[in-house]
């Protein structure tokens, strides 16, 4: 690795470990803290893909024959937990966010590097925390929504080592947060203004917006349901007067927004990678910009269509039907804009590119199902099934990890300065596709058919469609081993990538790859147009 | 196209931006106090949804004194207020006013607590008893916690302000400055709450 260090200027960092140990110290690098975060994040998501494959195995039967009941409510809320909190917000946020805003603002760090490194040393033992939860007792076993009263009345050691670690991660989410903001708005370069931005960073501004005004009211809420398990009181507890309904509501308050915390870096990342792999500027900069705050906007009220059969009244109904409805608008106008950017440009057709079309594909379809997941009659008819399942992780997963994935083929030569195999990358792709449909595309079905979900029994007239979806979700398991060896095989030995293989014009590839530890040897270069690719091109010629 | 332009006047520029470090902590501070107050946000919204869906049981007793809490408003307001005066003097060098100011701010901290927990052991009710109940309580405890930490940290700037080796100086307003907004932020977050809980 080629590390330069200026004496007068770096005296914290060249006081700090080097080589691969740096990753596991108290580093203040953004870069070392963004691979900190994916790291750390992807064991995470290895451990919650054990639990997503134990569950399809005990799904595979109608009866509950491969664990107790108990355990797979367990096993469903630590699922649902870890790759929530411990995988996509940490990885699309902490781990993308920190290695490339600075570079985007033209920065040489953070603008709280310390802040930051506390941000990413909340995540690892939280996370251990609540695994190890398991062998305490049991888990808890209310799924990642902790819904009273039935996280009051289940187990109560599970349920309060979940509220402290889901309290921990939330506030390293504020932290990342005030961060990403003070940055994005403070430390640009001079000279840069804020519409030459990639648009990266105004999804990170927008998604950094919902995590600071969102986030703290989730905490509040877990503080009052604590206390209700341990002290006795009746905040939610409809025997003692409480009202379960005010926990929905406080608890959707974060959680709506969590999905666009989850989903907005997705589509600033996307938005990074179209126009590298189809040589040709980004369609409608303006418009994506107004969307994302549209979408940010809007966001924060639209919470109450996840309880339309929570005894909402009909007016509530119908505001937040008609305002959900609103939200497809700009994601509508951000998916036409990505089609054109595609459209007429010269595609290299790579992995970093198929993840990203998989992306556009599975999020458009995720994106019909949510808009009629928003229409009260239709909504009541599927509340609780599969059919939200399956909602969820098209664009979770169809969405968001689809572009993980890609944005990994995509900055692995920056973050290395090695290629990484691309027969194995698009081998991974095809798999990872086909099991991804195979797997939750027939939960639509069986939602529509009235299949509950986290029930661990099923009617056995269901029992060949959740076969079908079982076996994708075995693929997808078997995904993630070519990844794994591809990634392996390029650190050791993979083709050396020069500084710039894709001939990107954003700011991050304009250093050396890997990246000094200040980022520029000299001056942080001024990027006026980031995705200026059809000039570039009509100069040449 | 990317321009790499390094003329001298950016350069200057950019340099002046990595010295100046005040600015971009207060603007984090005032992001994190606006994270702070959805927190209590959330909080009010809960105590008003239960006042306004959930009726409490018959013989429940919910009933708050005024003079206290009317006491409490008074210190925390008089408080900002000799906050600012620490302020000013720190400002034209006048260290020991400013520390003196600072003890006296603490010191009206530390009533208000005191106030506050007689208040706790005079009520009629307990955490549990019912849902008002324990709304009050965790509000005015959250409220409280905040203001512990506060005038925890006001002890410390005014240690830190002191005359020989003190970090805190008239070149060095920022920790006074971010602790000074933090108590403005508590002192408004206890004027909501008086008039949410106690008026209202």
């Amino acid at each position: 690795m080629t590390i330069s260090i200026d004496p007068q200027k770096t005296d914290n960092e060249s006081l700090q470990p080097k080589g691969w140990l740096r990753y596991f110290s108290f580093s203040l690098d953004h870069k070392v803290i963004g691979i900190q975060y994916l790291v750390c994040g992807f064991l995470f998501y290895l451990i919650g893909g054990t639990l997503a494959s134990a569950i399809r195995i005990e799904l595979a039967s109608p009866m509950s024959d491969f664990m107790p009941r108990d355990v797979y409510n367990q096993v469903l809320t630590l699922h649902g937990t870890i790759m929530i909190f411990l995988w996509i917000v940490p990885v699309v946020n902490g781990a993308f966010g920190n290695y490339l805003i600075p570079f985007y603002v033209g920065a040489r760090d953070m603008a709280f590097p310390r802040l930051n490194a506390v941000a990413f040393w909340l995540i690892p033992p939280s996370g251990l925390m609540l695994v190890a939860s398991y062998f305490v007792e049991g888990a808890a076993q209310a799924g990642w929504t902790a819904y009273p009263p039935l996280s009051i009345t289940t187990p109560q050691s599970g349920q309060i080592i979940w509220i402290m670690s889901v309290l921990l991660l939330g506030g390293s989410s504020i932290f990342g947060g005030i961060n990403f903001i003070a940055t994005i708005i403070k430390l640009r370069r001079p000279g840069l203004k804020l519409m030459q931005l990639p648009m990266y960073c105004w999804a990170m501004l927008g998604t950094s917006l919902l995590v600071v005004l969102s986030t703290p009211v989730l905490a509040g809420t877990l503080i009052l349901l604590s206390f209700d398990i341990i002290a006795n009181t009746g905040f939610f507890n409809p025997v003692l007067g409480g009202n379960v309904v005010v926990y929905q509501h406080l608890f959707w308050f974060y959680s709506h927004p969590a999905v666009y915390i989850m989903v907005l870096p997705a589509f600033g990342l996307v938005s990074e990678i179209l126009p590298v792999h189809a040589r040709k500027p980004l369609f409608g900069y303006t418009t994506m910009v107004f969307s994302i705050m549209g979408i940010v906007v809007l966001g924060l009220v639209v919470w109450a269509h996840h309880m339309f059969t929570s005894g909402t009244p009909p007016w509530m109904r119908l505001f937040f039907t008609i305002a959900t409805a609103f939200i497809a608008v700009p994601t509508g106008i951000k998916f036409f804009n990505w089609v054109a950017t595609l459209w007429g440009g010269k595609i290299s057709i790579n992995s970093a590119m198929l993840f990203s079309c998989g992306f556009i594909i599975n999020f458009v379809f995720g994106g019909i199902t949510g808009v009629a997941l928003a229409q009260v009659p239709f909504d009541i008819h599927v509340h609780d099934t599969y059919f939200v399942v399956a909602h969820f992780h098209y664009i979770v997963y169809g969405g968001t990890v689809f572009i993980i994935f890609s944005s990994i083929y995509h900055w692995f030569p920056k973050v290395t300065g090695k290629m990484l195999s691309e027969k194995l990358g698009i081998l991974h792709f095809i798999i990872t596709f086909i099991g991804f449909n195979l797997c939750f595309a027939p939960q639509h079905w069986l939602g529509l058919n009235g299949m509950p979900r986290r029930v661990a029994e099923y009617d056995p007239q269901f029992q060949l469609v959740n076969q079908i979806s079982s076996l994708g979700a075995l693929l997808m398991a078997i995904s993630t081993i070519p990844f794994l060896i591809n990634i392996f095989l390029s650190v050791r030995n993979g083709k050396d990538s020069g500084d710039n293989p894709w001939n990107a014009l954003t700011p991050e590839w304009l250093t050396s790859s890997p990246p000094p530890v200040e980022n520029w040897e000299g001056e942080a270069p001024l990027v006026e147009e980031p995705y200026g690719y059809g000039k570039q091109f009509s100069e040449q010629k | 196209m990317t321009t790499l332009d390094s003329s001298k006047e950016i350069q200057k520029n950019n340099s002046e931006v990595n010295e100046k470090h005040e600015d971009f902590r207060m603007f984090g501070l005032i992001t994190f106090l606006i994270a702070d107050g959805m927190t209590f946000a959330g909080f009010f919204a809960a105590y008003l949804t239960y006042k306004a869906v959930n009726p409490l049981p018959d013989g429940a007793i919910y009933e708050l004194e005024l003079p206290i809490p009317t006491l409490n408003t008074i210190l925390l307001l008089v408080s900002s207020a000799t906050f600012h005066k620490a302020g000013k003097a720190l400002l034209k060098d006048k260290n020991s006013d400013s520390q003196r100011w600072l003890f006296f701010t603490a010191f009206l901290g530390i009533i208000f607590l005191i106030c506050q927990l007689f208040e706790y052991f005079h009520l009629p009710f307990g955490l549990t008893d019912n849902l008002f109940a324990s709304t009050f309580y965790a509000l005015t405890g959250f409220h409280g916690l905040h203001v512990t930490l506060g005038t925890l940290m006001i002890l410390i700037i005014a240690w830190q302000s002191r005359i020989n080796g003190g970090r805190v100086t008239s070149q060095n307003m920022f920790p006074l400055e971010a602790v000074e907004l933090y108590w403005h932020f508590v002192d408004g977050i206890w004027v909501i709450l008086f008039i949410i809980l106690y008026l209202l």
